[in-house]
């Protein structure tokens, strides 16, 4: 049976950090209308930002200019209560995606990132999809069950 | 985010409020390690009790802090985690090597 999409969202910013808290909070409220626990809300928010700040640091980060770095976000709330987030960048790409995903793994050299924002997103969604090409953009796909309450 | 920050016999003490991410963990890196080498105390202690949010930019925040204490032989103490920032630091393990303190 297809799962229908209960309603729909999109958003494009550019690639500031000052729309890190913007971004999560933008898809926490849409995710609000089901009334969701606050840890699935906290959850989201975790995720989301873990997400937009890596097309931020990573996908974007050889281009100074950030009014050429767009990143889109689309939601989308499923029949089954699911809420699907997909986060898209036309950054750099990343060459190696398993490797990237492994915990603690990070191109970082001045020991401020931690390595962890792929475990955080893989620990607090029920799915994620990672699709990327090198010089064309990433895309991660969230999966969260909102628990409504 | 706010830091606030004192000097004791214990060594010092910071506190953060708000929502730890990418875009205002710098702001909090300089201020806190303008607060080490400055007071170079035994033991900093970092009171996370009013984070609103944290993502694993709080992390690399922690990581980062605890390497600078190592530098000058201080020890890093994190105090009355709140939710936000415990649950992160148990992800990726730190709540198991970097001291603890509750109820202070």
């Amino acid at each position: 049976m297809r799962d229908k999409t209960v309603n729909m969202m999109k958003l494009e910013f550019f690639a500031k950090s000052a729309n890190e808290a913007f971004a999560r909070s933008a898809v926490a409220s849409f995710a609000a209308q089901c009334d969701p626990s606050v840890s699935a809300v906290a959850d989201i928010k975790t995720a989301v930002s873990e997400a937009v700040t890596n097309s931020i640091v990573h996908g974007y980060s050889d281009i100074s200019d950030k009014s050429e770095c767009p990143i889109y976000i689309v939601c989308k709330l499923l029949e089954s209560k699911r809420l699907i987030i997909k986060i898209k960048d036309r950054g750099r790409g990343i060459e190696d995606i398993d490797k990237a995903m492994q915990p603690l793994f990070t191109t970082d050299t001045d020991g401020e990132r931690s390595g962890m924002g792929f475990t955080v997103m893989q620990s607090f969604c029920d799915g994620i999809k990672v699709c990327s090409k090198v010089g064309k953009g990433t895309t991660v796909t969230l999966e969260k069950r909102l628990d409504c309450r | 985010m706010e830091i606030r920050s004192e000097v004791s016999d214990f060594g010092a003490t910071a506190y953060i409020r708000g929502e730890i991410d990418h875009h205002n963990a710098k702001e909090a890196r300089e201020a806190l390690d303008s607060i080490i080498a400055r007071m170079r105390p035994q033991s900093f202690r970092l009171d996370l009790s009013g984070v609103s949010f944290c993502d694993s930019s709080g992390l690399g925040l922690v990581m980062g802090r605890m390497r600078k204490c190592n530098e000058i032989g201080s020890t890093l103490i994190l105090q009355n985690p709140s939710e936000a920032a415990l649950r992160m630091l148990s992800i990726a393990g730190m709540d198991k090597i970097i001291k603890i303190e509750r109820g202070v």
